[in-house]
């Protein structure tokens, strides 16, 4: 089977064997390291980390599907989660979902057509003093409303 | 304010976070070079007389949990920091380990030293994505320079530490969901005993510890025991505490303040300025979302771990969310209901089944459909949740529906009776 995974992808893992005393220990890193290759999970990403491992591919669809981040289908280029807990809805962060789904014509959870913006809502993101907050794929934005957002979106071109 | 504070003077600053600020201005390092010339006990004696009790939530004693390992283990001993997180509410750890975390690396050496551990971990949230990154930097400084490694600072002690990024699991806060994580596996809680100090992380005697008080250690060495017991000002609690205030206030952030030296009213009416827009209070939730909720008269509590448990809830990990009128309560008894049966790992019926079925009669009550037998209906599951599951979880899940719907009645019979939320 060809490899989908890129050499730094095993050089990263070789980094980080040594720091623990077995190799299941990798699969959350390893992972993690997939995804930023691959923007999502697909069963033959998951098969060549089990392989990796050694360790049943269903194994590792097992561990990748209990947590929210890894993600399991295809997801758009920019990636909104956005903080619907306590903190955040106090602070108007559902005013934030609606106006993303108007302006995208979806509903949470899913990817526009042209597969550039998916909208999620998020569990709390740890940034109540800030709220409402949200993540843009990687980065946190905080203090948010929806002109600020707006800006933001616009700002992606 | 003269009050001594350790972390906020630091937060906000990008320069803090680095080797060279944290030598200068924080003393860096000289703590862990103190405690390399005690002995284990030594170090565990002035963890005792701290009374620093962990800041995750529980608020177990921290010097009691370093005592549990054993002094000899034929498998390696680890340290495990939580940096997990998760509880809705809290956000002290992220400034803690984006803005001191040369504080967090030097206490996890003195702790490694004092159990006699040579690897930690720190188990930090996948979406403190900007953090980890942040701490890593941190750590290779300390490589660098000797705070970590081999035989640090000439004392012939190893302690390696590696950043282990969860991937989004509220449960994994929960410290054996945690270990199970950092093992590869999916965050179910353990059923213990086994408690951690005997068989943890890989099966190793492991103690795990929240970030905040990992950070305190270094204060706890240079300054001693007594002094720290001594920033707090009620008995069994020392230290400060960093209280994590959201919600409908004008000021909301972060506030260091001597453990126990404050009440609920005057954190939200003099530290934060009061209710958003002047409005009235309505209630508030004291420690994360898992607390139970407070009404208006009962804010004069001061906000320590015993105080509040006393009239019911709990301190939790501090974070404090206020609520003004205008917010309707079932609606938000309903979104923190919708946690937990999101969160829930599946894994105690109790829990996977409660709190998605309270979800569902507190969703019908919202939006006009309950009817009169629910409450009675919401306390009995709740009832059927509470000390009947493998970990805090369903118990965190219950607290709140219970509290909720018995001092808030009136509200959900509004609902009920008028077949609409007043407040939509």
């Amino acid at each position: 089977m060809a490899k989908i995974l890129s050499q730094k992808f095993y050089d990263e893992m070789k980094k980080l064997e040594p720091r623990y005393p077995n190799k299941v220990a990798l699969l959350l890193p390893a992972l993690h390291e997939a995804q930023k290759e691959t923007s999502w999970l697909p069963p033959e990403v998951m098969e060549e980390i089990g392989a990796y491992i050694g360790i049943h591919p269903a194994q590792v669809r097992e561990v990748a599907s209990f947590y929210t981040m890894y993600n399991l289908k295809p997801v758009g280029k920019f990636h909104l989660k956005i903080c619907t807990n306590v903190a955040c809805c106090l602070r108007g962060a559902e005013e934030l979902v609606e106006h993303c789904e108007k302006k995208f014509g979806i509903k949470c959870g899913e990817t526009t057509p042209d597969k550039k913006f998916t909208v999620m809502e998020e569990e709390c993101l740890g940034a109540c003093g800030t709220a409402p907050a949200m993540m843009l794929n990687d980065d946190y934005h905080e203090n948010l409303n929806v002109q600020k957002l707006d800006r933001i979106l616009e700002g992606l071109g | 304010m003269s009050e001594t504070t350790l972390f906020i003077q630091h937060f906000g600053k990008d320069e803090a976070r680095g080797l060279n600020y944290y030598l200068k201005q924080m003393n860096g390092y000289t703590a862990a070079k103190k405690a390399f010339g005690m002995s284990q006990d030594d170090i565990i004696g002035e963890m005792k007389k701290s009374n620093l009790r962990g800041r995750g939530g529980a608020g177990f004693p921290t010097g009691m949990k370093w005592g549990f390992i054993p002094k000899t283990s034929p498998k390696p001993k680890y340290l495990v920091c939580n940096a997990d997180e998760s509880e809705p509410g809290t956000f002290k750890d992220r400034d803690l380990m984006r803005y001191t975390p040369h504080l967090l690396i030097e206490g996890m050496v003195i702790g490694g030293f004092a159990i006699g551990s040579n690897i930690g971990y720190i188990y930090i949230r996948g979406e403190y994505t900007r953090e980890a990154i942040l701490l890593q930097e941190a750590i290779d400084e300390a490589y660098k320079a000797g705070y970590l490694g081999k035989n640090i600072q000439g004392s012939g002690f190893t302690f390696d530490l590696t950043v282990h990024r969860g991937a989004g699991a509220y449960i994994c806060g929960e410290e054996t969901g945690l270990l199970n994580s950092l093992e590869g596996k999916r965050g179910e809680p353990r059923v213990k005993p086994p408690f951690p100090a005997q068989a943890g992380a890989f099966g190793g005697p492991t103690i795990v510890n929240n970030v905040e008080t990992l950070t305190a250690v270094p204060f706890i060495i240079n300054n001693g025991g007594e002094w720290f017991a001594k920033l707090g000002k009620l008995e069994k609690s020392g230290g400060t505490r960093l209280f994590c205030v959201s919600g409908h206030v004008k000021k909301p952030g972060l506030y260091e303040l001597p453990a126990g030296s404050v009440t609920l009213r005057q954190l939200i009416y003099d530290y934060c300025g009061g209710i958003l827009n002047d409005r009235k209070l309505k209630a508030v939730i004291p420690g994360g979302s898992s607390a139970p909720v407070l009404t208006p008269d009962e804010i004069d509590v001061i906000v320590d771990i015993e105080p509040l448990m006393k009239i019911g809830t709990m301190l939790g990990s501090a974070g404090i969310m206020v609520v003004s009128e205008d917010y309707c309560v079932v609606k938000l008894i309903q979104r923190i209901t919708k946690f937990y049966a999101h969160e829930s790992c599946g894994q105690c019926t109790p829990c996977r089944e409660g709190c998605k079925w309270m979800e569902d009669v507190l969703h019908r009550i919202e939006h006009g459909h309950g009817r009169e037998q629910d409450l009675a209906l919401l306390l009995d599951i709740a009832d059927n949740i509470a000390g009947k599951t493998l970990c805090a979880l369903g118990d965190a899940a219950a607290g709140p529906v219970s509290s909720f719907v018995k001092k808030f009645r009136g509200d959900f019979e509004a609902h009920i009776r008028g077949g609409r939320c007043p407040n939509a």
